[in-house]
């Protein structure tokens, strides 16, 4: 091969990866732009608080907001003690290569991999028909609950993972018990990764839809229990988009509003994240 | 070193000793190292899995003595030591066969109680490792798993720990700041403090200064000397040196076809002045391992 | 890694209690699987017993109030989708990572990283909407009627990429850099240097991402529903409205019945079995591959 040639092929390269990179800078640039530009002008104080009016036409997202803080808030109190629960079966009480363990995560690592809308099918014959919840935000955030369950769990017994072994052993040494072992130095090891596994999953649970739209319903009213139907954000977007006319300019503003909330959790969990990491290389 | 304070100046309080082993040594006269044995090992063999480790060991250890325990890496004399507090019950796939016996307890036994044996044989491992929290913390965590809660009580046996490890100067004015802060010698003083808050028997010690500078590691070697004759002591040392500045006996270890057995046990002026193992003699000049 | 593996330890009370709790908590969290295969299998067996499976490919169409359950193109939709996505969004999330780590000045692959990520974060109804809003018509502006295959596709391949080139980024990183440091010692030229060196090392890796990317594409709902027409009928064009096994479920779900319900769990057993057999190769790729971190 001619060094001309060489020369050629080298910068035919750089030319197709920088069209390549630019090609997936576009659109992401495109969305956000427009999200901004024709969400901004939708977006105030009164849009965020009242109640939407006219399907959604007018108005605002306030119960819309309340009733996805209550389907993550259900979400979370479900997913964040069970994960806490099997992290710490699978890290203190099973050896890496036990039988029972590495069933239980592959099983996770498949259920993190099962499309939201089966979660969304299961959510509806298990909660809403055999349980009898019905339409509920209760029925929508265990569904919720089922579908961050994996990746918290993940993140959860990962942090127990990187406590040393040392630690464990002189614990012991000191005669500590089991569960002191894991009160006073497992668990405050782990916060740091607890609170990134539960941030990853809210963010999860505040996109999700499709799992959404036959577990917690459609309806857009304040919800005045658990056992209500309620609506998230995402299904807010997906409504005023596909079956209101007209609803747009409002499903913009409701977008930004949930894209912020993404962004906000996204970047406070890779705060945590770079802060842990510091913090553990400090010498000890 | 005059950081060092005498054993003799922990002085115990009897009436506080209701419902806690008194926080004392366990004999009350001048501490000496007797020639009745408190450790017994007999035919003891550790494998991992199927890869034995140590093959039948049998040795006695003196009350009131330091043993070293020397030979080159990886022919099982911190799998040994770990046994003796049933650490081992902790490493997957760890088998312990033969028998051990502490004073008339059989160590081995299925029915021991660990939490109560552990308390009774205190650790130290190679790298200083307190937990990250607060120096008062990492003391209190064992004497209040253990049923002290007396506020009082808690207060004067740690002052009393850190006396003896000579940290209290340095550090009683900031027992509330995280342990992480203190330098690694002071942290393996510390680790030696909280083994020690629960009164063993028994110190364990697996290479305790190697992780350290030459300074901090003189400083604790001191330290272990002064404890001679208070407890039981075992270490687990590379440094030849060491182990017979402070050693009353040794015991040399040695990997043969794979297999770490025990060489040859006596007292450390017997070991290094006339052994009676070619390998021991190759060992201490320095010829082998 | 430590376990209580002896029978013999003392345990006190709470222990006991901790490890009782601990194990029913993991069982439970570990038998959710089968507890969701099972409600599908459940669900779906009306569909199973009264239809039969034959007739999900043979019936005229799909009109189920009619009592005609044909699935065949809405399998080709769905497949038509996700494979269109994978083979256009592949390239281009290799061609990035390969941009972030070889090409692009520190900060700005800082930042190009960064962007991906967020676009990971993004919600699928939202990708939908600004499908729905702009990318629609502008299909529709050039080829009527708009809503199609084409936008799927497009919709698709600009979700999945993040997945692809995140996990494409990571086995790039765990190239060992002596192979990196030894190809340039001798002289290898950039081109060369991908070509012979990174590729090779990490296409398992790459692999492993773009399955996982065909997983995600397949089981995808909210985007395709809303920018896909959703017209039962086999496409023939890249213009012709689809619908997919996904949004036939969220569109019909609602207000299904009988045996009508029972096909749309039927459909989403198939998709499930699908993404399962994706997600599982994935796996174990990632298991025998050494340098895609095993987080």
């Amino acid at each position: 091969m001619s060094r001309q040639s060489n020369h050629v092929q080298e910068y035919c390269l750089t030319v197709i990866i920088w069209t390549a990179a630019t090609m997936v800078s576009i659109p992401f640039i495109w969305l956000m732009g427009d999200l901004l530009w024709n969400g901004w002008s939708h977006l105030s104080f009164n849009f965020v608080f009242s109640a939407p009016l006219n399907a959604g036409r007018e108005g605002g997202i306030g119960p819309i907001l309340i009733s996805t803080l209550l389907l993550v808030g259900v979400c979370m109190g479900v997913a964040v003690p069970m994960g806490m629960g099997t992290a710490l079966f699978l890290s203190e009480y099973t050896r890496h290569d036990h039988v029972l363990g590495r069933l239980i995560r592959g099983s996770l690592d498949v259920l993190a991999g099962v499309p939201s809308i089966v979660f969304g099918l299961f959510g509806n014959a298990l909660f809403c028909q055999v349980l009898g919840f019905g339409f509920s935000i209760l029925s929508g955030g265990l569904t919720l609950a089922c579908m961050v369950l994996p990746i918290l769990i993940r993140t959860v017994e990962e942090s127990f993972r990187v406590i040393s072994r040392e630690q464990r052993l002189s614990a012991a040494a000191l005669g500590l018990s089991k569960s002191t072992t894991i009160r006073t130095i497992l668990l405050p090891a782990a916060i740091p990764g607890l609170l990134v596994g539960g941030i990853l999953g809210l963010g999860r649970a505040i996109a999700e839809t499709a799992a959404l739209i036959f577990t917690s319903g459609y309806v857009d009213r304040m919800p005045e229990s658990l056992m209500d139907s309620g609506r998230s954000l995402a299904v807010h977007i997906y409504d005023l988009s596909m079956n209101v006319a007209g609803g747009n300019p409002h499903a913009y503003a409701t977008a930004l509003v949930l894209v912020s909330l993404l962004f906000m959790i996204n970047l406070s969990s890779s705060w945590i994240a770079s802060r842990w990491t510091l913090s553990n290389q400090l010498p000890t | 070193m005059d950081l060092i304070q005498p054993t003799s100046h922990i002085i115990p309080d009897p009436d506080k000793r209701a419902g806690f082993r008194a926080w004392l040594p366990y004999q009350s006269t001048e501490p000496f190292c007797e020639p009745d044995a408190h450790l017994r090992a007999n035919n003891l063999s550790i494998a991992y899995h199927d890869l034995q480790v140590l093959r039948n060991v049998t040795l006695e250890i003196n009350r009131g003595c330091i043993t070293a325990l020397v030979g080159p890496s990886g022919c099982g004399k911190t799998s040994f030591l770990m046994s003796l507090n049933r650490l081992t019950d902790l490493i997957p796939g760890c088998q312990v066969s033969g028998h051990l016996q502490m004073n008339e307890l059989d160590i081995l036994a299925p029915t021991t109680d660990l939490l109560q044996l552990r308390r009774t044989v205190g650790m130290i491992f190679q790298k200083p490792t307190v937990f990250p929290f607060s120096i008062r913390k990492n003391l209190e965590l064992p004497l209040r798993e253990h049923g002290t809660h007396d506020r009082t009580l808690l207060q004067s046996t740690i002052e009393n720990v850190l006396q003896q490890v000579g940290l209290w100067h340095e550090v009683k004015d900031r027992l509330d700041h995280p342990a992480q802060a203190l330098s690694g010698g002071q942290q393996q003083r510390l680790c030696l403090a909280r083994a020690l808050v629960l009164t063993p028997d028994v110190l364990l010690l697996d290479e305790p200064c190697s992780a350290l500078d030459p300074i901090s590691s003189g400083i604790i070697e001191d330290l272990i000397a002064s404890l001679q004759g208070s407890y039981t002591i075992l270490i687990v040392t590379h440094n030849l040196a060491q182990a017979r500045r402070i050693a009353d006996h040794v015991a040399v270890f040695w990997s043969l076809e794979g297999v770490g057995q025990l060489v040859e046990h006596g007292s450390a002026q017997q070991i290094f002045e006339s052994p009676k193992e070619e390998l021991t003699a190759a060992y201490i000049s320095g010829i082998r391992g | 890694m430590i376990s209580s593996s002896s029978n013999i330890s003392p345990h006190s009370k709470r222990d006991d209690l901790l490890s009782g709790s601990v194990r029913f908590l993991a069982l439970t969290a570990g038998g959710l699987l089968l507890l969701v295969i099972a409600f599908l299998f459940y669900e779906s067996w009306p569909a199973l017993h009264h239809i039969g499976l034959t007739r999900f490919f043979s019936d005229p169409d799909w009109y189920p109030t009619d009592n005609s359950y044909r699935l065949t193109s809405m399998v080709w939709g769905t497949i038509f989708a996700s494979t269109g996505a994978v083979l256009l969004a592949s390239p281009l999330a290799i061609l990035s990572a390969l941009f972030c780590h070889f090409y692009a000045p520190p900060l700005l692959s800082r930042w190009f990283r960064r962007m991906v990520e967020l676009l990971a974060g993004i919600p699928s109804v939202v990708f939908g909407f600004w499908g729905l809003v702009v990318l629609v018509p502008m299909i529709g502006h050039w080829h009527p009627p708009g809503p199609s295959l084409l936008a799927g596709i497009l919709i698709l391949a600009f979700m999945i990429m993040p997945t692809i080139m995140l996990v494409a980024h990571t086995s790039i990183a765990h190239v060992p850099l002596a192979y990196i440091h030894s190809a340039s010692a001798l002289g290898f030229s950039r081109w060369s240097m991908m070509w012979h060196v990174i590729l090779p090392t990490t296409k398992v890796g790459i692999f492993t991402g773009i399955l996982l990317g065909l997983a995600r594409a397949l089981g995808e709902t909210m985007a395709v529903l809303m920018v896909c027409g959703n017209v039962v009928q086999t496409p023939s064009r890249l213009f012709d409205p689809i619908r997919t096994l996904t949004a036939n479920i969220a569109l019909e779900m609602g207000y299904a019945l009988g045996d009508h319900r029972a096909a749309l769990f039927m459909s989403g057993l198939f998709l499930m079995g699908l993404v399962v057999l994706f997600v599982s190769m994935a796996e174990g790729l990632r298991h025998r591959n050494t340098y895609v971190a095993t987080k």
